[in-house]
């Protein structure tokens, strides 16, 4: 026996089963993120200097750019997931919710490539 | 199909402390999607050389810039403590009024004391030395 309403039958074809994969993923890189972000603002913290050879150095040793890497990419995956909801509860004219939506997550993707790239960049060239 | 009506209904409800927690999760979010522009465009400059990194330094060591730094450490604090709050209700703990009360009171006193420890240590321990 089905547990469906009929309503649900005829409406589309129901369920896509992935109702929870956004409210999923949010909570799993905030989990990430706790750890990555302290890890973040307390080896900044730790750093004798903010000059650009510190910096430099400190960002492209041992594991240092991997942590970074997962960093970046998950604040803007956490980012673009939050930015969206906040979008689609408080902008409700189809258009602009269009346009805003579409803009986040180019902008996400952009920040996420040049984040991404600008810490290789630095690991690779070393300080 | 004709429209249907959309949550969250801002207007309906009786203001709660709760309430303004919940919307300032959200707001303390965005300015951290802000403070990852920030990030980024640091990343870059970083990456770019020291003209770059000496122009990034430049402006965000302006007293103004100082003070959206502060902040947005603020937003930080407080966005990790309640998003950990989320988290245990996601796990169905803390569901009761007096628990979510309480949690909310812990909630805004660790904001404040990890923003204080992170921008003494970053602001005047750093700047020191």
């Amino acid at each position: 026996m089905s547990l469906r309403t009929p309503l649900g039958r005829v409406l589309g074809h129901g369920s896509a089963k992935q109702g929870v994969s956004h409210w999923w993923v949010q909570r799993l890189s905030s989990i990430a993120l706790v750890p990555l972000t302290l890890w973040f603002l307390f080896a900044l913290l730790g750093l004798p200097s903010f000059d650009y050879l510190t910096v430099r150095s400190w960002m492209g040793a041992s594991w240092t750019p991997v942590f970074m890497v997962l960093l970046v990419g998950t604040l803007c995956y956490h980012s673009w997931l939050g930015v969206q909801v906040v979008v689609e509860d408080y902008v409700h004219t189809k258009g602009r919710k269009l346009a805003a939506l579409l803009g986040s997550s180019f902008l996400h993707a952009v920040l996420g490539a040049a984040g991404v790239f600008a810490v290789l960049k630095i690991a690779f060239q070393g300080a | 199909m004709r429209e249907r009506p959309l949550s969250p209904h801002l207007g309906v409800f009786r203001f709660t402390t709760s309430m303004a927690m919940s919307i300032a999760n959200r707001i303390t979010g965005l300015i951290l999607s802000v403070g990852l522009l920030v990030l980024v465009w640091w990343l870059m400059a970083a990456a770019n050389g020291p003209a770059a990194y000496a122009g990034a330094t430049r402006l965000l060591s302006h007293g103004l810039v100082q003070l959206l730094l502060a902040g947005w450490l603020l937003s930080f604090a407080y966005h990790l403590c309640n998003g950990i709050r989320h988290l245990t209700w996601d796990m169905g703990l803390g569901m009761e009024r007096h628990e979510v009360k309480r949690s909310g009171v812990a909630t805004l006193i660790a904001t404040v004391v990890i923003a204080m420890a992170i921008g003494y240590l970053a602001f005047f321990v750093r700047s020191a030395s």
